[in-house]
């Protein structure tokens, strides 16, 4: 029998058109579509419920956010950081992102993401390795379970539910919360990781923060999608869409996420509405595709600023906790800037030594090489090498 | 193929500016030439390589594309079915990689598949290699990747004037083009005015550089510069160094690399990508097939170490210099015949 000849193929059968009776919809989409509006709690009556102990976590890691945000760009204008993609206006994300996740969870950041792996708890310092340039990854993934921070954009996506599809067969209580930019939606492998993750029913939380731009690119030109959390609808995950300024909101979403992750439900897609205060990276020049007015109009929902009205309505803000996040917000950027103008220490010959488990001949000849080279720079002999020194303003990840 | 525009008077101008004239005029020639990438409209690109071009032409000639190089270089090759040409940019060298697939399973194959029926007149452009302090991911070598795949040409200017030029000659080809632009060089100035007529150069064709009798430095892209200040410092050594600079590695100029071979009897490949399985061996196999008894020494290669590219505070100790260069010279047994005593 050939295919052509199969019963039940369109061409052989008369009636009516369209698929037969027994097709149905795999899964109801109602409960997947996201929510109308961002959602919020901030400003509503439902925030006067939340724990005042959150809240005031919440607002001391935002308030150490925006300080180590503004810390770093000062140090790539002192040369100290090759480039700094900066998540001023977006810490909400960064911080909610970290506090959602369990010890045992894994958190796969972007490029831009350090302030989430900072909040998460690894080392300043460490987190800043990368853009620094003294080495690709400052830190051990495995001692926070926070993988590398990711340049190509959404490529991370699929290594969180590689990891999280594997501690579920290996019966291990282990979430992924991946974090993408809007632009990063349109890759491929943003695709491919939400389907994998759907079909596995993988434990994995897709964090989208909406910044709205893409370097220069505008979301309107990104997607047509009425919300990016609309396209996990059609994977078969639910999209749920929230103001990406509004910590306790995005804190409620993502924690939810992830539960519903932790108990067997599946992926989710959270879309997060947040703006990218400042540029793309110290190195990109805004105002070629942005104006003034737009940003202003966000700083005027600035997440800090937000929770802050909270607090005090709430007579949460005294003088004396007030005082303990500024102090503790200094003192981290007082340490970044300490250490950060101190030269790392630079071993040319570690470029050998983490290419293969094991190093190979070829390699051993070419450290060598560079070892007797190096003896003979030592010597005093001049050095002309060519690695001409750059405006960090090239630099752009 | 000259430009029509009135000449005026020749001042510095980059190789950027010189990339952007070349795809305005293409553009301005030819309506079908179509330039599209990631941040290409308003912002002219982040190496400003397509400034001004969406103004002057519109967004529908050159378009910011969703953010995605599979789709970018596949909505490409659907237009260039369609009788348009496509000048795509892809933003990083190692951010072309989503686009692989495109490019060596349609791209690169589709006029040999199609038995000549669908030509692939699109040009590639990727900013590639190192030495612009760029953090991970920003600074591949690429190009072995490239001329591994048949039906690729592989094109790579070194100077102003040439990157106007190849990158004219590219766009003008009906076959497709990855265009290199060496992105330390995107500042190199030359005394070229932007609105002189530039001629075309034709692919293919390599361009000695500098005259020497001693040995021949063999290089392209981003390191002719380095191979020319190398050749000056061989000059205190009694060495008398021709500098050849491929420009194209797909088509590859065997005439004109083995006439030089032949008359100085030594060479040297100079590129900073790795050295196993770079093109510095292919280079190198060639020159030993062709020109083997004219040799007074091993063809040999400064590349590049076998390592990822490694982060930027230390990639002054991978990239080929000018120390490294002449090292690798003097060990070619200078001693053998007419220099004698002067070995490594
Ligand atoms: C695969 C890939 N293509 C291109 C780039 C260059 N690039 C770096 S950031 C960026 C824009 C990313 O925008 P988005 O995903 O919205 O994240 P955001 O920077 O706004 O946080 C681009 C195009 C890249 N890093 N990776």
């Amino acid at each position: 029998m050939t295919v052509l000849e199969q019963p039940g193929s369109s061409r052989h059968t008369s009636g009516p058109a369209g698929p037969p009776p027994a097709w149905r919809p795999r899964v109801d989409p109602a409960p997947l579509l996201p929510e109308a509006e961002p959602h919020r709690l901030l400003g509503t009556d439902a925030a006067r419920r939340l724990d005042p102990a959150l809240l005031k976590r919440l607002y001391t890691e935002l308030v150490r956010g925006r300080r180590y945000n503004t810390q770093a760009t000062a140090l790539t204008r002192q040369g100290r950081l090759a480039v700094y993609p900066s998540s001023a206006g977006q810490e909400a994300c960064q911080v909610a992102a970290a506090l959602a996740l369990d010890e045992q969870d894994w958190l796969f950041p972007s490029y831009r993401d350090t302030l989430a792996a900072v909040a998460r708890g690894l080392d300043p310092v460490q987190a800043l390795t990368l853009l620094r340039g003294d080495w690709h990854t400052g830190y051990d993934p495995y001692e926070h379970r926070i993988a590398p921070l990711c340049t190509p954009l959404a490529t991370q996506l699929p290594h969180a539910v590689g990891l999280a599809h594997a501690a579920r067969l290996k019966g291990d209580d282990v979430v992924a919360l991946a974090m993408v930019g809007d632009g990063g939606t349109s890759e491929g492998d943003f695709h491919e990781a939400l389907n994998f993750a759907a079909v596995w029913q993988a434990p994995v939380v897709f964090l989208v923060q909406n910044n709205g731009f893409a370097i220069s690119v505008p979301l309107a030109k990104q997607t047509a999608a009425p919300t990016l959390a609309h396209k996990a609808v059609g994977y078969g995950m639910p999209g749920r869409l929230v103001d990406g300024n509004d910590a306790p909101a995005l804190h409620e979403v993502l924690t939810e996420a992830v539960r519903r992750a932790r108990e067997g439900g599946g992926p989710t897609l959270v879309e997060a509405v947040t703006y990218r205060i400042d540029a793309h990276t110290n190195a990109d020049d805004a105002t070629r595709y942005r104006t003034q007015a737009e940003v202003e109009s966000w700083r005027a929902h600035d997440p800090i600023a937000l929770l802050e009205r909270e607090l005090t309505d709430r007579d949460l803000l005294t003088e004396e906790f007030a005082t303990a996040t500024r102090d503790g917000a200094e003192r981290l950027a007082a340490d970044l800037r300490e250490r950060m103008h101190t030269e790392p220490p630079l071993d040319p010959m570690d470029l050998f030594d983490h290419v293969f488990t094991q190093q190979t001949g070829q390699l051993r000849a070419q450290a060598a090489q560079l070892r007797a080279e190096l003896d003979a720079e030592a010597e005093g002999h001049p050095e002309t090498t060519t690695g001409t020194a750059t405006p960090a303003q090239e630099a752009r990840p | 193929m000259t430009t029509t525009t009135a000449p005026t008077a020749r001042k510095p101008a980059t190789m950027a500016q010189a990339l952007t004239r070349a795809l305005r005029d293409a553009m301005a020639e030819d309506p079908a030439v179509h330039v599209m990438g990631e941040d290409v409209g308003t912002l002219g690109g982040v190496f400003r390589v397509t400034d001004g071009l969406a103004e002057e032409f519109g967004e529908d000639r050159c378009s910011d594309t969703p953010l995605a190089e599979a789709g970018i270089l596949g909505t490409a090759v659907g237009m260039a079915m369609y009788g348009l040409r496509p000048v795509v940019e892809m933003q990083f060298d190692a951010f072309a990689y989503p686009a692989f697939e495109q490019l060596i399973s349609h791209v690169a194959r589709m006029r040999n598949r199609t038995r000549g029926a669908v030509a692939m007149p699109l040009t590639i452009r990727i900013p590639y290699g190192g030495g612009i302090g760029g953090v991970e991911h920003h600074s591949d070598s690429s190009e072995a990747y490239y001329l591994a795949t048949p039906g690729l040409q592989v094109v790579t200017p070194a100077t102003v004037e040439d990157a106007y030029g190849l990158l004219r000659a590219s766009i003008a080809s009906d076959d497709p083009v990855v265009f290199l632009e060496p992105k330390r060089l995107y500042w190199t100035k030359a005394d070229w005015s932007p609105d002189a007529p530039a001629p075309v150069a034709p692919l293919g064709r390599a361009e000695i550089r500098r005259r020497g009798s001693s040995a021949t430095l063999i290089t392209y892209g981003p390191s002719l510069p380095v191979c020319l200040e190398a050749a000056e410092a061989a000059r205190a050594e009694g060495w008398d160094l021709e500098v050849l600079d491929l420009r194209t590695l797909v088509p590859f100029d065997d005439d004109t690399v083995c006439a030089s071979v032949r008359r100085t009897g030594r060479a040297v490949i100079v590129h900073e990508s790795n050295g196993f399985g770079g093109p510095g061996g292919e280079i190198a196999a060639r020159i030993t097939e062709r020109c083997f008894h004219y040799l007074e020494a091993p063809v040999l290669r400064v590349a590049g170490f076998d390592i990822p590219y490694p982060p930027p505070m230390l990639e002054r100790h991978h990239l080929p210099g000018v120390d490294r260069i002449l090292d690798t010279v003097a060990r070619l047994q200078w001693e053998s015949r007419w220099t004698e005593g002067r070995g490594a």
